[in-house]
């Protein structure tokens, strides 16, 4: 069964940004992306215990705030050095204001 | 059969490999490395967990066979014939090159007073596992030298119990590589941690329980730690002739004086046009001219080009920097939890360095976006920069004046 969780406001996220969302001791990140669209993935990058939500969004790739490995947000693909694992994506539906993510 | 060798498999020489095959590399790619097992990230030395210092492969068995990468671990190169064109190895054998890359990194620095041999330093897993082996619960660690490692090291250790000295032959800690309005937030932080930290001081000698002074004063230590930098690992490079200034002379192609062979990361020092020869020891930059220096070794004729790029933790504080940032910042923008970067911009208001501290990743946001700006070399207003509530993202990008 499907189970989607209200994560934030469709407003707490800026345009081309990522914020940190936490939900039953698991870590998420969830995106804006420039064409104002919503994803989210898992929120530790997959080289170190790093949360992606302290990186830097530039079109689709979040960049991890310490070794800059990189992936693609919208499939969860390792796209830079050191990163090589991928990371879990999730649905993302937007109601109203509310963004949700099914987990 | 002759392929490309690669001399050192650090963080570099395995970028260099993986990159040479992203090019199209189709030949043989061999891996030569002088410590034994999988290629291992060094950054993780200096922030162990209970159990020591954490073990971090590079790459896997499978991703170096999946690119039919071979890795030849353990094995010491003692000679480069560029006659032959062949590296003579630690096993007798000796291995044609079609081109070659020196990723030799740096070696610790050595003490050179009485007693230096009872100084351990670190650089490899193993001299992590032996100081945090040696240096447990109650311990009295001296640690030479107010750098970053050993500043990194005296975190670490203090936090693990032990008394902890750092002894510095300069006026302050960090006077090298970090503004030293950052620098002094840093070391506040580690004397209310209880580290002492004790700057323009001589160590005369070393001995099995003791660091003597200059002026005679005596301080006891179970572990002695010299932190005082690396120098290049350039002698394989020397004896076959190629030019050498502090570090394996190259172009910007990082292409040494022989048309066959390169050299990249710590070891490495280029020789910028018009600003002479520069040589970088941060790990980006071992990984950044690894991947250049790979593609190259594969027919390509890619650039390096600064700025380089740097981290550090110590406590809950990260620090990054990136560029120059030598001399008075030009703006200082303060962010929330006291996290605050300095901005260092020349006569034309184009950034060229910014460096930041903060709890955990607070600056790394914006420094990310520091060095973009650096590269894009556009003019900035220093106030825009002062102002937290400006996007640094739309300096990158300014939106055009319609």
């Amino acid at each position: 069964m499907a189970n989607w969780i209200d994560a934030c406001s469709a407003d707490d996220i800026d345009e081309e940004d990522v914020i940190r969302f936490d939900h039953e001791g698991r870590t998420f990140a969830i995106y804006r992306s420039p064409d104002d669209e919503y994803f989210c993935t898992d929120g530790l990058c997959t080289h170190e215990n790093v949360h992606l939500a302290d990186g830097l969004v530039m079109d689709h790739t979040i960049e991890c705030p310490k070794h800059n490995g990189q992936f693609d947000y919208r499939t969860g693909e390792a796209a830079r050095a050191p990163v090589c694992v991928n990371l879990g994506v999730y649905p993302v539906k937007v109601e109203g204001d509310r963004v949700l993510i099914e987990i | 059969m002759s392929g490309i060798v690669i001399i050192g498999a650090g963080e570099c020489g395995v970028r260099a490999a993986f990159a040479a095959r992203a090019n199209g590399f189709d030949g043989k790619v061999t891996l030569v490395g002088d410590e034994s097992g999988l290629p291992y990230e060094r950054p993780p030395l200096s922030k162990p967990d209970a159990n020591g210092a954490t073990l971090k492969p590079i790459c896997t068995t499978q991703m170096l066979a999946a690119k039919d990468i071979t890795l030849l671990d353990g094995v010491g190169a003692l000679r480069i014939d560029r006659d032959t064109s062949c590296v003579r190895l630690s096993t007798g054998e000796d291995l044609p090159y079609s081109r070659l890359l020196l990723a030799t990194g740096a070696s610790p620095r050595r003490l050179t007073c009485e007693g230096s041999e009872h100084a351990v330093t670190l650089r490899t897993i193993e001299d992590a596992n032996r100081i945090y082996s040696q240096a447990v619960n109650g311990s009295r660690t001296v640690i030479i030298g107010a750098g970053l490692i050993g500043l990194e090291l005296a975190a670490e250790l203090v936090g693990r119990g032990n008394k902890v000295t750092i002894l510095e032959a300069g006026p302050v800690p960090l006077g090298r590589n970090v503004p030293q309005p950052l620098a002094q937030r840093i070391v506040q932080r580690h004397i209310a941690e209880g580290v002492d930290i004790v700057c323009n001081v001589e160590v005369v000698r070393i001995s099995g329980r003791a660091v003597e002074l200059v002026g005679g004063q005596s301080i006891a230590a179970d572990l002695v730690v010299a932190a005082i930098g690396v120098v290049p690992n350039t002698d394989l490079a020397q004896a076959a002739g190629l030019y050498i200034g502090n570090g394996i002379v190259v172009d910007e192609a990082l292409r040494t004086n022989d048309t066959n062979i390169f050299a990249a990361g710590d070891c490495a020092s280029v020789n910028f046009s018009g600003l002479g020869l520069q040589r970088f020891e941060t790990w980006q930059n071992a990984q950044l001219q690894g991947e250049i220096a790979g593609r190259n070794l594969a027919g390509a004729s890619g650039v390096f080009q600064p700025p380089v790029w740097f981290w550090s933790d110590q406590y809950d504080l990260g620090l990054q920097g990136v560029g120059q940032t030598n001399g008075t910042a030009t703006a200082l923008r303060t962010l929330s939890d006291d996290a605050e970067i300095l901005f260092y911009l020349n006569n034309s208001n184009q950034l060229v360095g910014a460096a930041g501290l903060g709890v955990g990743n607070a600056v790394a946001k914006d420094i990310k976006l520091a060095h973009k700006l650096i590269e894009a070399k556009v003019a900035i207003e220093a106030a825009h920069l002062e102002d937290p509530t400006t996007n640094l993202k739309k300096l990158l990008r300014p939106v055009p004046a319609n």
